[in-house]
C-alpha cells in the first residue's frame, strides 16, 4: 500500500529513484537539486539501493558518465539544475542523437549572471533545443510520480530518449509535502526491469557515436526528430495507464477552469499552483479566467494546446525566461507559433515575471488580468514586457 | 542489420546512428582529403617499416620486394611517414587534378 509522509520533495524524488531499482547514478551536486543526489547515495552506502553511484568532478562528466552507463545497458538516473545544466550542454546533445534512456531530474533555477541560486526556467529554455523530452511537475507528489514514469516512458521500444523531468527550484525541492509514496513492488508493477534494445557488449561490437559526414547528419537529424515526435502516443499511453493504476493522472496540457473563461493564463511549473487559488478567488468577484499548463514541453503538444485554448479570446502568457534583444519569453513565441494562421486565434499578452526567484503572487496575476482585461475589452495587444522590473520595461524591439 | 549504404535514408539508419558493422571504416575513402602524396626514393629506403607503423590510416604495406606501397584510395595526405622516415627517402607532391 502507498503511504502518505510528509517529506521534503527532493527526498520524496530520491526515493522515487531508488524505488525505480535505477543500477546508476552519476552526479555533482548543485544547489537546489543537491539533496537529491546525496540521498541516492546515502541509500547505495547504506545498501538499501543496489546501485552504483559515481561521484564525479563536473556536470560535464556527471552526464557523460550517464552516456557511458546508459550505453552500456544500464538503468541510469542523476539530477542537476542551472549551472550544472549548463556544463552538460555539450553532452545533452549527444545523449539524445546516441538514443540513450537516461532519466534527469532539474531542480530549475537561474543562470548567472548575476549568480543567483533561485528558480526561474533560464536552466531548461536555454536546453530547449537538446532534443531530449522534456516534461514539467507543478509539485512534489508530481515529481516523485514522474520519476517511474520518465524511466517507463525513456525506456519504451518505441520512444528511446533521454527525458529531463523539470520542477521548480526550492518552490518545490526543498518544500516539505504530504507525498504518497509508491514503494518498490507498487513501482515493480508499472516499470518492468530495463531490457536495452542496444548496447556496448564485446561479444557483439559496434560503435556508438561514429562520424556523421555532411551526407548523412541531415538524416541523422531527420530520425531525432521522427523518434521525439512518436514518442508523443507512448507518452500519453504511459501518463494514462499511471493514472488508471495508482489514481492520479497527468496530461501532456492541463486546464483548470477554462470552460467558460475568457482569458486564459498560460504557464509552466509551480506558479500554476498559485495561480489556481487566485483563480478561485477572483471568480468569487465574477472575473471568467483559467489556466492552461504545458506539462509536457517536449514533443511540443501543439494539437492538445490548440483544443485547450479553442474559443479563448486573450491568453495571458508568464514565461520565467526570455532572450535578450529577441522576440520575449520561449513559452510565448512558441504559443503564438501553434496559433500562428489559425481562424479566431486568441490574442496573446505576453509577460516575463519571476526571475532569479522574484515572487510571483495575487498583485502579478491581477496586473496580468488587468492587461488581457484591456486586450479583450478592444486594447491593442502590448509588446512583451519584464511586469516586474522596477524603472519599468525598457522600450521595445 | 545489412551493410550500411554511404548514403541511406533515414529510415534506415541504425538506432542512434551507431555503425553494427565491424571494420566499416573501409567505406571511408579517405584519399579524398588529400591535396598531396607521398612519394618515395627507394635508393634510400633501408626496408626498416618504420613509415608504415606510423601511418595513421593503416595504408601503408611492405610490397612483395619487402619496399612500402601506398593504397592511395585511403591515403589522406598527412605526411606522417614523411616525418618518421629516419632516412629521408619520402617526400610529398601536390596532387594536380
Ligand atoms: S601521407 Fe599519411 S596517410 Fe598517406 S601514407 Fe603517409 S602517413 Fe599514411
Ligand atoms: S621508414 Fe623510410 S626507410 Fe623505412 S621503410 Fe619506410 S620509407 Fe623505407
Amino acid at each position: 500500500m502507498a503511504v502518505r509522509k510528509g517529506i521534503e520533495s527532493s527526498l520524496a524524488i530520491a526515493e522515487a529513484a531508488a524505488a525505480c531499482n535505477v543500477d546508476c547514478i552519476a552526479a555533482y551536486p548543485i544547489t537546489p537539486q543537491t539533496h537529491i543526489v546525496e540521498h541516492l547515495s546515502e541509500l547505495v552506502n547504506d545498501g538499501e539501493l543496489d546501485a552504483e553511484f559515481i561521484p564525479v568532478e563536473s556536470e560535464h562528466s556527471a552526464m557523460s558518465c550517464c552516456c557511458g552507463t546508459a550505453a552500456a545497458g544500464a538503468r541510469t538516473f542523476t539530477a542537476t539544475s542551472s549551472q550544472g545544466l549548463a556544463l552538460m550542454h555539450e553532452i545533452m546533445f549527444i545523449a539524445a542523437n546516441l538514443r540513450l534512456p537516461i532519466v534527469m531530474t532539474v531542480a530549475n533555477r537561474a543562470l548567472s549572471a548575476p549568480i543567483n541560486i533561485w528558480n526561474d526556467h533560464s536552466d531548461v529554455m536555454t536546453e530547449r533545443d537538446c532534443g531530449w523530452l522534456q516534461i514539467f511537475a507543478e509539485n512534489g507528489q508530481e515529481a516523485t510520480d514522474l520519476v517511474p514514469v520518465c524511466h517507463r516512458i525513456a525506456e519504451d521500444k518505441r520512444v528511446l530518449l533521454p527525458i529531463m523531468l523539470n520542477f521548480d527550484g526550492f518552490i518545490v525541492s526543498h518544500v516539505v509535502e504530504p507525498i504518497e509514496m509508491l514503494d518498490r513492488d507498487e513501482i515493480a508493477t508499472f516499470l518492468p526491469d530495463y531490457e536495452p534494445q542496444q548496447r556496448l557488449d564485446v561479444d557483439y561490437p559496434i560503435t556508438m557515436g561514429p562520424v556523421g559526414m555532411p551526407e548523412v547528419y541531415t538524416e541523422a537529424k531527420m530520425a531525432h526528430e521522427a523518434a521525439v515526435q512518436n514518442a508523443y502516443g507512448p507518452i500519453c499511453e504511459i501518463l494514462d495507464e499511471f493514472g488508471k493504476k495508482f489514481g492520479r493522472t497527468y496530461k501532456p496540457v492541463e486546464t483548470y477552469k477554462t470552460e467558460d473563461a475568457d482569458i486564459v493564463f498560460v504557464m509552466m511549473g509551480a506558479t500554476a499552483e498559485t495561480c489556481m487559488s487566485w483563480v478561485d478567488k477572483v471568480r468569487e468577484t465574477g472575473k471568467k479566467v483559467g489556466i492552461v499548463r504545458f506539462r509536457l514541453w517536449r514533443p511540443l503538444p501543439v494539437a492538445a494546446f490548440k483544443e485547450a485554448v479553442k474559443g479563448k479570446k486573450v491568453l495571458g502568457i508568464i514565461d520565467r525566461h526570455f532572450s535578450p534583444g529577441g522576440p520575449g519569453g520561449p513559452v510565448a513565441q512558441e504559443v503564438k507559433y501553434t496559433l500562428y494562421g489559425e481562424k479566431d486565434a486568441p490574442k496573446v499578452v505576453e509577460v516575463v515575471a519571476g526571475l532569479g526567484g522574484r515572487d510571483i503572487d495575487f498583485d502579478t496575476f491581477d496586473n496580468i488580468f488587468d492587461r488581457c482585461q484591456k486586450v479583450l475589452d478592444g486594447g491593442t495587444v502590448p509588446p512583451f514586457e519584464l511586469i516586474q522590473a522596477r524603472g519599468g520595461h525598457y522600450g521595445k524591439i | 542489420m545489412a551493410k550500411q549504404s554511404p548514403a541511406p535514408n533515414w529510415q534506415d539508419l541504425a538506432l542512434g546512428c551507431a555503425t553494427l558493422e565491424a571494420g566499416s571504416s573501409k567505406y571511408q575513402k579517405t584519399g579524398d582529403w588529400r591535396s598531396s602524396r607521398p612519394i618515395w626514393n627507394f635508393e634510400q629506403c633501408v626496408k626498416c617499416g618504420v613509415c608504415t607503423v606510423y601511418c595513421p590510416e593503416g595504408c601503408l604495406k611492405m610490397n612483395a620486394d619487402g619496399y612500402p606501397q601506398v593504397d592511395l584510395d585511403y591515403c589522406k595526405g598527412c605526411a606522417i611517414c614523411v616525418t618518421e622516415c629516419w632516412t629521408g627517402c619520402i617526400s610529398m607532391e601536390e596532387e594536380k587534378d
